[in-house]
């Protein structure tokens, strides 16, 4: 079926950072910034990646993008019904596939040359991936920043001129110019007010409705991440501890920390409390996580086997639903 | 009520702060009135460069050299004692700084910069408690790990000794939380306290900061842009725009019936877990204008979607309804007259 077709597939994606050798160590350090990650996205969906400071999200995202490579895993790429290794590919077919995964930033501040125009801004990628002559490539840009609601004549300002929320969508309209099939966006709204955050989130879905594209959707906010996606991974020190579809998740979660971090977000409506679920302690570092499984040391339903072994992710039968809690390791829903 | 007590204990009337930018005159904040009551918790609500810091600054006198207060008062009713106009004073005035950090303290938003990197945490929770009350260091520093401890540090007396860059970002907080409140201030004034923290520490924060306000009956003026927060811990509500307060109520008041086109909108643009996703959410079009715009009318008409003519022509008056809810806006002044 032509909806539910797989458009990236990610199998046990690793990215180890080496700490740099201080002179007393005695041996060297390593970071799992992503550890053994694997999830698929589909066709025109967004994929929500949520979690704390720290979890290894906007690593995940760069290696998806290979802006930075992953240590160790596959990454599949469906370009015309097959399914490409992109860790894997020669020099031009490499070159190629930059063009169909783009990447929105979190910071519309930062992601801009200030001595740039946004013509030139735009007109570089287009440059370098041959979109055409120079009309050409004007078209395309006006068109893009058509698309983000914006007037074609924008293009001649520099970003300066731009407020965050105008900046963003022009970000998101240079991801665009590519015609790419994924957009990962990196905490798109989280430096934006409410009131834009909300016209951006719009926007986005009102592109990927029009053009189909699928999204990457990064950010600490679940409700936001709820909101924008069809299924969210909840990522806790560098691995997948729950996916799920976004009503599923909220409705009947089932990782403790799934839970804690529902139950932490403050609801904005008068008279409902939240409910009375603290988290103890902080995130452990990356560094030197916990034994076990990671987040062992902040549960409340901690047992033995926690401290040792480390779960598995475990799909519940006949859904897409997946937990790693050892909490489960009986429960005959799971396959 | 406390015999004659007042039942506010910090009324600001009218407060108006600008500040002198190369020649150009920038309102930050413009004839603010509101009033925190005794024991309570008031949330100040808006987006950023609406005036919300500024006026919790004002209020202890914190402004930068080129902002001064240009006009208003800001009533300060101590438990025991005559009220005392804090604007009056200057801000660097000997009367200030008695208030400051005993009698009204303040946590800042980033616990990252706030705190100094070459003192020991004991010493700047010391430093503030000796300022205010005779006491040894040895009695100081008892009385510093008993708050420790109830602020949920670990091993407190080990803490005491160590370096901010030893805490991570939740228990800087702790510690800043720790300074403002370890003379028992009678109002804490905290600007975005979690903002920069997750979500899960961001939790025990705020049952920190809830459990610390019924144990002292502390008043709270916490300032944030997070609606979610406000719903969570506040008994009234302010919500502000470009330097004015244009809607003030009760929680209930505020989220159950809100008046202004602008907090309905605020309300309604967030997504909420568990919502239908089909969806779309609300916007508020355009964006917030430059904080020096010089205006004729309402700040909000040019955004907002209910403006009529008359709006842009003259500045709305305060309306007000039942249980001291009022409302900055010309669409009620007209229902009251008829």
């Amino acid at each position: 079926m032509a909806e539910t077709e797989k458009l990236l597939v990610a199998e046990h994606i690793v990215k180890r950072y080496d700490m740099k050798k201080k002179l007393f160590d005695k041996e060297q350090k390593t970071l799992k910034a992503v550890d053994d990650v694997s999830f698929y996205i589909n066709k025109g969906e967004t994929f929500g990646v949520v979690g704390e400071s720290g979890c290894g999200k906007t690593t995940l995202g760069k290696c998806v993008v290979r802006l930075h490579e992953p240590t160790s895993g596959k990454l599949y790429y469906n370009v015309d019904g097959e399914m490409k290794d992109l860790l894997n590919l020669d020099k031009k077919e490499s070159f190629e596939m930059r063009k169909k995964i783009q990447i929105v930033f979190q910071d519309p501040y930062s992601s801009f040359n200030p001595v740039h125009t946004i013509y030139e801004a735009f007109d570089e990628p287009l440059r370098i991936h041959h979109m055409g002559n120079k009309e050409e490539r004007m078209e395309i840009i006006a068109d893009s920043l058509r698309k983000v609601n914006l007037q074609p004549e924008y293009m001649k300002r520099y970003p300066h001129e731009f407020s965050g929320g105008q900046r963003q969508r022009i970000c998101i309209a240079k991801a665009l110019a590519l015609k790419p099939d994924l957009i990962v966006c990196d905490e798109p709204v989280s430096a934006l007010d409410v009131s834009i955050q909300a016209q951006i989130l719009n926007l986005m879905r009102k592109l990927q409705r029009e053009l189909g594209v699928s999204y990457l959707f990064i950010a600490h906010d679940l409700s936001v991440v709820q909101y924008m996606s069809n299924r969210i991974a909840v990522m806790y020190l560098g691995k997948i501890v729950e996916t799920a579809d976004a009503k599923e998740l909220h409705n009947m979660c089932l990782h403790p920390y799934t839970q804690a971090l529902l139950s932490a977000v403050p609801i904005p409506k008068y008279g409902e409390k939240m409910a009375q679920m603290v988290l103890p302690g902080d995130v452990p570092s990356p560094i030197n996580p916990p034994s076990g499984c990671h987040f062992h040391p902040r549960c409340e339903h901690c047992m033995e086997i926690c401290k040792c072994e480390e779960p598995a992710l475990r799909t519940i039968k006949g859904t897409t639903h997946q937990v790693a809690c050892h909490l489960f390791d009986d429960d005959e829903r799971f396959e | 009520m406390e015999n004659t007590l007042n039942e506010n204990v910090l009324e600001v009337k009218d407060l108006q702060t600008r500040f002198r930018v190369q020649k150009r005159v920038v309102n930050a904040v413009s004839g603010v009135t509101f009033e925190l009551k005794r024991g309570k918790v008031l949330g100040i609500v808006g987006e950023s460069g609406c005036g919300k810091s500024v006026t919790a600054h004002s209020v202890l006198q914190l402004l930068p050299k080129v902002g001064h207060i240009e006009n208003g008062s800001v009533m300060y009713y101590p438990k025991d004692g005559e009220p005392i106009d804090l604007s009056k004073y200057g801000p660097k005035s000997k009367e200030i700084r008695k208030i400051r950090g005993k009698d009204i303290s303040m946590i800042f938003q980033d616990p990252m910069t706030t705190l100094n990197p070459v003192y020991t945490i004991g010493d700047q929770i010391v430093e503030n408690l000796r300022k205010h009350e005779k006491l040894t260091k040895t009695e100081a520093k008892v009385r510093v790990i008993e708050l420790l401890k109830k602020l949920g540090i670990p091993n407190p007396e080990i803490r005491f000794n160590e370096y901010p860059h030893q805490f991570s970002g939740g228990m800087k907080q702790r510690v800043m939380i720790a300074i403002a409140m370890i003379c028992n201030p009678e109002i804490l004034i905290a600007d975005e306290p979690t903002t920069a923290l997750d979500v899960t520490i961001q939790a025990q924060i705020l049952g920190l900061m809830r459990s610390l306000q019924e144990e002292h009956g502390t008043s709270i003026i916490l300032i944030t842009h997070n609606m979610g927060i406000v719903a969570q811990m506040c008994d009234d509500v302010a919500v502000m725009y470009m330097g004015r307060v244009v809607e003030f109520g009760t929680l209930k008041q505020i989220f159950t019936e809100p008046k202004h086109p602008y907090t309905t909108a605020l309300l309604r643009s967030v997504p909420v877990l568990g919502m239908d996703s089909d969806e779309d959410l609300e916007t508020i079009e355009g964006s917030t204008p430059d904080a020096s715009t010089v205006f004729k009318g309402c700040e909000f008409a040019e955004r907002c979607k209910e403006a009529r003519p008359e709006c842009f022509k003259r500045f709305p008056k305060d309306t007000f309804f039942e249980d001291g809810h009022r409302v900055r806006c010309i669409l009620y002044e007209e229902n009251e007259n008829g």
